[in-house]
């Protein structure tokens, strides 16, 4: 019962304290908002670029044409070659009466000229997934080497420099969002760190008057806590109607139909709610830290 | 076992300066005692050790059987829970109201709402504030601010009251109702009273007993109304 209301206590205590130390409040606030919204700001561009990279990944297949010459048996050790490959996720195997078909259906020219070969001038193929695009060359290579393969097509050179590019993109952007992380940290720490300096005539009269530690402590956490979560109110606003507005403006993708948006909901949701739980955890311990400093004697 | 009882106390700061050499004093339940002495003389020392805001370098120092240096940091609460103090710059909250400023003693104790409020009332009756319940301490004069303090320190019962200097920022007409304040606390309530001051008014008028420290060292300990009768020989 006596720890319920000395946390019951605490809340109201920390509501009491932001509208009476009204303009520190507002700074701290301040403060966290600016951060939030650009740890928004990087969170969105690498969550796209990843995206964008995932999905350009996922198009991505080889196809493998087989001799002429391949008897069944050898199509099968071929295939068991192919997926014996730790890059290969993925192999099916596509004949070329499948390809006849699908090619007649296409377009009727096609229908025409291969109706009027006596033989079926196609190749049969295996169609690949692989797991890694980065080492797409050397895969298609050593699929390349296997007896029984005539050639081996996807989009070389192109598709992989644009994939290491992004890669090296959404390295950075990641590099920069755990940097916006801390430097959120550091600064909204340092802001409460300031405000409770003002305080510490108050911590003093507490201690001296019989308040445990953790009854001095608590107030300042979830006055932390209450600063974080206003803090992010504004970023989430931009972040949900920045995002949505973006979306349908470039019609959700960029530069090329190849480049596609997340969509925005439940992106934005995600998003809003991560920024929501970094300001409230960042607030509190940047206020327990600051408050820690002067519960020593 | 006396109340309070410091063995061979003394105190020694980093920057080398003694603070308090070899007290060795006793103070019984329910006494009245000035300790008085020239500033930086170490009676702020004496005060201190006592609530354990300053650890003695070395010896004893017992109150209410309890063994003051031995407290670790995050139990010091339990001790100050047992004691009121007083200030000279009366140490307020400056955001809290008169009511919230001595309730503040019983909420960190986690007292039931129903228990705080007849406890603060009728400590800011003793002290003559009643009226003044909703104002912020800006609000209130230097006697007022120090009757606030007194009300804060006896509302959670104390056995032991110390008060640092509470006259030393106030006029000599509201010393004097402050201090008719805190010898009613000791007559009334039977609360032991360690007072350091520097009002020789005070001392002489009042004829308690009185502990005279100069340099650190326990120069004098006079009987109740013995004092007096010294400094004029």
């Amino acid at each position: 019962m006596r720890a319920i209301r000395i946390f019951g206590r605490s809340i109201r205590d920390a509501f009491k304290s932001v509208l009476r130390n009204f303009s520190l409040s507002i700074a701290s606030i301040m403060c966290t908002t600016i951060t939030l919204i650009l740890v928004s700001v990087a969170v969105v561009c690498a969550a796209n670029i990843e995206n964008a990279t995932k999905s350009i990944e996922d198009e991505l297949s080889i196809v493998v044409y087989l001799n002429s010459s391949v008897t069944e048996e050898e199509i099968e050790n071929i295939r068991a070659d192919i997926e014996s490959q730790e890059n290969v996720a993925d192999i099916t195997f596509k004949s070329k009466t499948e390809w006849k078909e699908e090619m007649s259906a296409y377009d009727d020219t096609f229908e025409t000229v291969l109706n009027y070969l006596d033989e079926n001038p196609l190749m049969d193929s295996f169609i690949l997934k692989v797991n890694d695009v980065e080492h797409l060359s050397e895969t298609s290579e050593y699929i390349k080497s296997i007896t029984g393969v005539d050639t081996v097509k996807y989009g070389e050179g192109m598709v992989e420099d644009i994939v290491s590019a992004f890669d090296v993109v959404e390295k950075i952007v990641v590099v920069v969002v755990i940097a916006l992380i801390f430097v959120t940290a550091f600064l909204i720490s340092n802001t409460i760190k300031l405000t409770i300096f003002s305080r510490r005539n108050a911590i003093e009269i507490m201690r001296l008057v019989g308040a445990s530690n953790i009854s001095i402590k608590l107030p300042f956490i979830f006055e932390g806590f209450i600063i974080g979560l206003i803090g992010a109110i504004i970023p989430i606003c931009v972040t949900i109607y920045g995002y949505v507005i973006l979306y349908d403006v470039l019609n959700g993708h960029v530069f090329s139909n190849m480049i596609v948006l997340i969509k925005p909901f439940n992106f934005v949701l995600f998003v809003s709610l991560a920024l929501v739980i970094l300001g409230a955890i960042v607030g509190m311990i940047g206020s327990m830290r600051a408050v820690g400093k002067y519960l020593k004697i | 076992m006396k109340f309070i009882e410091l063995n061979n106390v003394s105190k020694v700061y980093r920057n080398g300066v003694t603070a308090l050499a070899n007290v060795s004093v006793s103070i019984d339940k329910g006494e009245f005692v000035f300790v008085i002495g020239l500033t930086a003389s170490g009676k702020s020392t004496f005060i201190k050790t006592l609530y354990r805001e300053e650890k003695p370098t070395s010896g004893t120092v017992m109150v209410g059987g309890l063994n003051v240096g031995k407290i670790r940091n995050g139990r010091v609460y339990k001790l100050r829970r047992k004691i009121g103090i007083v200030f000279q710059d009366f140490k307020l909250l400056p955001k809290l109201t008169v009511y919230e400023n001595v309730a503040f003693a019983l909420e960190c104790v986690g007292m039931k709402s129903s228990e705080i409020r007849p406890r603060v009332m009728s400590a800011l009756e003793r002290v003559g504030l009643k009226h003044k319940v909703r104002s912020f301490p800006g609000e209130l004069s230097g006697g007022e601010q120090q009757r606030v303090c007194i009300a804060r320190a006896i509302v959670n019962r104390p056995k032991l009251l110390i008060c640092d200097e509470p006259t030393g920022n106030l006029d000599p007409d509201t010393s004097r109702e402050i201090m008719k304040v805190i010898e009613g606390i000791n007559k009334d309530l039977g609360t032991t009273i360690i007072m350091a001051t520097h009002d020789r008014d005070i001392v002489n008028r009042m004829k308690k007993r009185v502990l005279l420290i100069e340099h650190g060292v326990l120069v004098g300990d006079y009987a109740k109304g013995s004092y007096k009768t010294h400094e004029s020989n």
